[in-house]
């Protein structure tokens, strides 16, 4: 059955194999549909959210959209002022549409913008809040004024890129030695190799920061870069791939006298390549979403990451949530780009690579 | 000429490039905000450097995380910032640099910092370390325009907690609340009831006490209050170990008519709250043994490891300056720490919002009421031990996953084995 | 196969079915390092001469070997050292030597089944916590991800978009994956509002321990099904379509080709996707932590966080009692995928 072959209409009445329904269409129908709205509703969520002002945020129930409080001018005794509307129940049983001059305990003097020399009483419980879709992009620019943010991408972006193209080169490097040579202790290397995918970066803060610390890698880009790069997973990974070239094309690389080096970047390299693109594309994803470890190296403000620097709303005291959601979502653009223009290498390059 | 003009130029170049590049001492700050203290201290610091052009100011804003977590390991390898605005001040007191030799005026140091001094330097010295941003006090906030509309009287000040607890429930049945009343998940917080109720932390020889018929009897009725709903369940069932949360935002969001926190919210609810409804500053709620809150807040320190002390000292003393505190504090909406500022009275916060100066006002006159037990702990390298008991195990209490005599002797053995383990 | 071609990396590769424009930004990238691998070619084969093929392994071993022996085996030599030593000093020098005093504080019980027995109730609450998790969360995630992987294997339109989406998750970072929850699960939540609108009463649903344990587990499995969705397609699409036909002729039922057919054929992707799966279930911390910060009380709080709050994240640090915990889950990780392999071996030899 080919993709594009198939209209929408098609594609809804389609059965297996022309027999009718089969319930396995049906659970695959079913499944389909409730993991796009499981997937993407809970970060449209998010995103929605990060519009909205803080004591929106607060509120239930909440808006699907964000809203903010429609204002009109009204001409009061100090001048022209925006005042928020209401719409209020007055006594004799109907409802009109007021700005609020101001508020004294439960009751309200309230005005109609059209008459601003006739207040009215009301009590704050007869009246609702007139609201409009309003996107509190405050949220956003605020933050992004406030912070070096070029500053902070800039160094995202070197981070990122040093530390994905160490790891492709020494990563294949070592899955090639463990790959293509027999030598002793190989299966040794490998298990120390594995072994360490069991003790994860939190639990072994310390030690890390007392190796980098005596490296003089503190408040250094590098002491970000460098523990991140040796990765278990790549080396698995690559190995795992390169163990499929068959050995025939390097021992008549060889016979053609060339030299080791030449056949690793030569003959393995470009067979690897969908292996390799797998691993970049990992690698650009994890090194980018990297918090800890940034937060712990980094404390200077001209070497902060965006994920370090975005997190300065989070104080001892309060967390600003409003700011925190939208740099969130900031932070998540690149990836999603990554996920627009790659998916594409990655769900295939996986599919390749076998993991097997 | 030229060629010795190019010469000479590159020099001087290389020579810069060795040295570091900045013929001006770097002064860099480490500080976290909770509000708008950020910018205010950065507009401060801009006017510092156009004073003293051979001082080069750097602020790095951080998150909190990065205090707590990041800043101790830092130090203890020997290195860090310059300067650090700090909330664990006694624990790290042991890298401070003692500023004495660097300050223009000990003498008006000692005036106007002196009663905070020994809450930044280790047991004994008498060093100033640095000083305190801003003095907080533990105090209750009430949503007046939920007590207005529930017809329930504000209770008058002097109260004691059953009686709040009481009429906020009330408000909370009335109004149909989730609570009654929510309290901060932080030993901190907590503290200021407990020592109301008669407890004393601190034994004879300086070393912590078992937990106390005072302490026992608070927790006794803040657990039944969980219990019983009438405390905000979430804030305290939200996480485990001594993480902190704060139940601000059911505050601001007037899910709850009363909410025990401090000071440092009041710039937080004028922004959040604006005209929502109207809060006011209620004070502590007295147990049988007083009604004091317990103090606290954040210090600026100097650090030990800093390469240019005398630099550091000028910053230190331009920012503790009268004048400068005057500003900070009108503009962060703090409680002020420089003593002569506070005797003096005369703070105008900046700010357009009407509930703040009364509030404000509030927690400055009830700085009066600090008990000695109280103004003891900031200055006590066991609080934090003690205080991580307590939020542990009250919390567990809470969730239900053990009994309150089980909670107060696992508090206890918690406390024993921090100071064991320091011992060793 | 001749070396002379000045050939960039990418003309090597067997499949050229890449689009010309694609190709040619892969060209451009690779380039460069074309350049500098041949630079180095002299210097190479000189380098061979002189140590041999040997030295060639050392020398493509060494880069990363290096790496790692400085980030990842000196700081697990130095958890060994900081579990035998106590006191709240992070630096090793002024640490004073307590022998296997900090794994006697952790093993100390009386009933090793009931925390509240033990010396450090904590961690063993966390222990149990975290044994409750895995057997769940392994379960589940094996399960929807072989759902996944087998509706994709299906002939379903826009197959790349739908791999797509169940790889989405994958890319967040796991503390936006717990921020993303929050925002639904919190009393004032986006699921509370659904309950409301539904006419329901809302639910405090992460004040509930057993909410809260299901949600953690569900998070979890929201943010990495996808991965292992990938692993498992990769291995059915290996599966030679005439064997399913065959069976197709037979008039065999889909489940009971399942069974005989997909499931032996598939075992060594399945066997790779639940040692990973297990390993990184007992390492569960980040989501979570930012979801329900161990709570309610302490029923989500799991191993790694006991170990990260005990050892960095309190003001009292106990860095000796951190490391011999962490010591003790990667000891027990390494028995389980040993065990796991030993089992696959001995299954196969049968």
């Amino acid at each position: 059955m080919t993709r594009s072959a198939m209209n929408p209409v098609a594609f809804l009445t389609r059965r297996r194999g022309g027999k009718g329904w089969h319930w396995t269409d049906v659970v695959t129908f079913g499944w389909l549909a409730l993991s796009l709205v499981m997937i993407f509703g809970p970060a449209l969520w998010l995103l929605l959210s990060s519009f909205k002002t803080p004591a929106q945020l607060a509120e239930f129930p909440p808006t699907i959209l964000p809203y903010a409080a429609q204002t009109a001018t009204v001409e009061t005794k100090t001048g022209p002022k925006a005042l928020p509307l209401y719409t209020v129940e007055l006594p004799d049983g109907s409802s009109a549409v007021m700005a609020e001059l101001n508020r004294v305990g439960i009751m309200a003097n309230m005005v109609r913008p059209e008459a601003p020399d006739d207040p009215v009483k009301v009590n704050i419980n007869a009246r609702k809040p007139l609201r409009e879709v309003a996107f509190a992009t405050d949220n956003y620019t605020t933050p992004l004024k406030q912070f070096d943010f070029a500053r902070y991408l800039r160094n995202s972006v070197f981070v990122t890129t040093m530390a994905t193209i160490i790891t492709l080169i020494t990563n294949s490097m070592a899955a090639f030695a463990l790959s293509k040579y027999e030598f002793r202790g190989r299966n040794g290397v490998m298990m120390v190799i594995v072994a360490t995918l069991m003790i994860p970066l939190s639990v072994n803060l310390v030690p890390l920061y007392s190796v980098v610390s005596s490296l003089g890698l503190m408040n250094n880009l590098w002491g970000v870069i460098l523990p991140t790069v040796a990765t278990p997973t790549g080396v698995f990974m690559l190995r795992q791939y390169m163990l499929t070239i068959p050995d025939e094309l390097i021992e008549a690389a060889r016979m053609d006298n060339a030299s080791e080096w030449q056949i690793y970047w030569r003959i393995v390299l470009p067979l690897t390549a969908p292996a390799l693109a797998v691993l970049a594309i990992f690698s650009v994803v994890w090194r980018w979403n990297d918090f800890l470890w940034p937060l712990i190296v980094l404390s200077r403000k001209e070497l902060f990451t965006l994920q370090v620097g975005l997190n300065t709303y989070a104080g001892e005291l309060n967390v600003q949530w409003q700011f925190i959601l939208a740099m969130t979502v900031v932070s998540i653009i690149p990836v999603l780009i990554v996920f627009v223009f790659l998916q594409r290498f990655i769900t295939a390059g996986i599919a390749g690579t076998g993991l097997k | 000429m030229k060629r010795a003009y190019l010469r000479g130029t590159a020099i001087a170049a290389a020579l810069s490039f060795a040295t570091g590049a900045y013929a001006a001492d770097e002064v860099r700050i480490m500080w976290y905000s909770d509000g708008n203290e950020g910018e205010v201290v950065a507009d401060l610091l801009k006017k510092f450097e156009e004073q003293n052009p051979d001082i080069k100011v750097t602020l790095d804003n951080v998150s909190y995380q990065v205090i707590k977590e990041q800043l101790p390991i830092t130090l203890e390898a020997g290195d860090g910032p310059d300067i650090a605005r700090v909330t664990d001040l006694k624990a790290l007191a042991d890298h401070w640099l003692d500023l004495t030799p660097y300050l223009a005026d000990k003498a008006y140091w000692d005036a106007n910092y002196g009663e905070q001094a020994d809450w930044m330097r280790p047991d004994g010295s008498q060093a100033i370390t640095g000083f305190m941003t801003q003095i907080t006090l533990t105090g209750a906030f009430a949503n007046k325009t939920l007590f207005d509309q529930a017809g329930v009287a504000l209770p008058a000040a002097g109260s004691t907690w059953d009686q709040w607890v009481e009429a906020a429930a009330q408000v909370a049945q009335s109004q149909q609340s989730p609570a009654a009343f929510a309290m901060d998940r932080s030993g901190h917080r907590m503290s200021a009831p407990i020592l109301n109720y008669g407890a004393n932390y601190i034994g004879q020889d300086g070393m912590p006490a078992p937990v106390d018929a005072g302490a026992k009897a608070f927790l006794t009725e803040l657990v039944g209050w969980t219990e019983g709903g009438q405390n905000l369940k979430d804030v305290w069932v939200s996480a485990a170990g001594a993480s902190y949360r704060a139940a601000a935002e059911d505050f601001i969001n007037a899910q709850i008519p009363l909410y025990f926190s401090g000071s440092w919210q009041i710039s937080n609810f004028s922004t959040k709250i604006g005209d929502t409804f109207d809060w006011v500053a209620v004070g502590n709620p007295c147990g049988p043994d007083g009604c004091s809150g317990i103090p606290g807040g954040a210090g600026l320190v100097a650090v030990k490891y800093t390469k240019n002390p005398e630099a550091v000292g000028k910053v230190m003393d331009y920012l503790a300056s009268e004048p400068v505190m005057r500003e900070f504090t009108q503009r962060s909406l703090f409680i002020p720490s420089n003593a002569a500022i506070r005797a003096a009275g005369d703070l105008k916060y900046e700010t357009a919002d009407p509930q703040v100066q009364p509030a404000l006002d509030a927690f400055n006159a009830d700085v009066k009421n600090l008990s000695p037990e109280a103004n003891a702990l900031p200055a006590w390298k066991w609080a934090s031990a003690y205080y991580t008991a307590l939020v542990t195990r009250t919390g567990q209490a809470m969730a239900g996953e053990m009994s309150l005599d089980d909670a107060f002797a696992r508090m206890d053995s918690d406390i024993a084995e921090q100071v064991a383990q320091a011992g060793q | 196969m001749t070396m002379q071609g000045e050939a960039p990396a990418g003309a090597g590769n067997p499949a050229p079915q890449q689009a010309p424009a694609r190709r040619s930004i892969g060209a451009v990238l690779a380039a460069p390092v074309g350049l500098l691998a041949h630079l180095l070619d002299g210097p190479m084969r000189f380098w061979q001469r002189l140590a041999g093929r040997g030295g060639m392994i050392a020398f493509f071993l060494l880069p990363n070997m290096a790496v790692f022996a400085l980030f990842v085996i000196v700081p697990l030599g130095i958890n060994v050292a900081y579990s035998l030593s106590g006191g709240t000093q992070l630096f090793l020098p002024s640490r004073s030597f307590v022998g296997p005093e900090n794994f006697a504080r952790l093993l100390t019980c009386d009933n090793h089944l009931a925390p509240a027995t033990c010396r450090d109730d904590l961690f063993w609450i966390a222990v149990w916590n975290t044994v409750r998790f895995v057997a769940l969360q392994v379960v589940v995630l094996v399960a929807v991800a072989m759902t996944t992987a087998l509706i994709l294997n299906r002939s379903i339109r826009a197959r790349g978009f739908w791999r797509a989406v169940f790889f989405f998750p994958v890319l967040l970072s796991p503390v936006v994956v717990g921020l993303i929850w929050k925002w639904i699960f919190q009393r004032q939540g986006l699921l509370n509002w659904l309950m409301v609108e539904m006419g329901l009463d809302p639910v405090n649903w992460l004040t509930d321990r057993t909410w809260a344990y299901v949600f953690s587990v569900g998070i979890s499995v929201w943010a990495h099904a996808g991965f292992y969705a990938l692993i498992l397609l990769a291995g059915l699409q290996a599966i030679p379509r005439h064997i399913y036909e065959a069976a197709e002729m037979d008039r065999t039922s889909p489940a009971r080709a399942f069974r005989r057919i997909t499931l032996p054929l598939l075992w060594p992707n399945l066997l790779v996707v639940i040692v990973l799966a297990l390993i990184r279930a007992v390492q569960v911390f980040d989501e979570v932590y930012v979801l329900t910060g161990g709570g309610p009380g302490t029923s989500t709080m799991y191993l790694t966080q006991y170990i990260y709050e005990t050892g960095f994240a309190s003001t009292l640090r106990n860095p000796g009692v951190a490391a011999a915990a962490s010591l003790m889950m990667g000891g027990v990780l390494v028995v389980l995928t040993l065990a796991q392999i030993a089992l696959t071996r001995w299954r196969d030899r049968q």
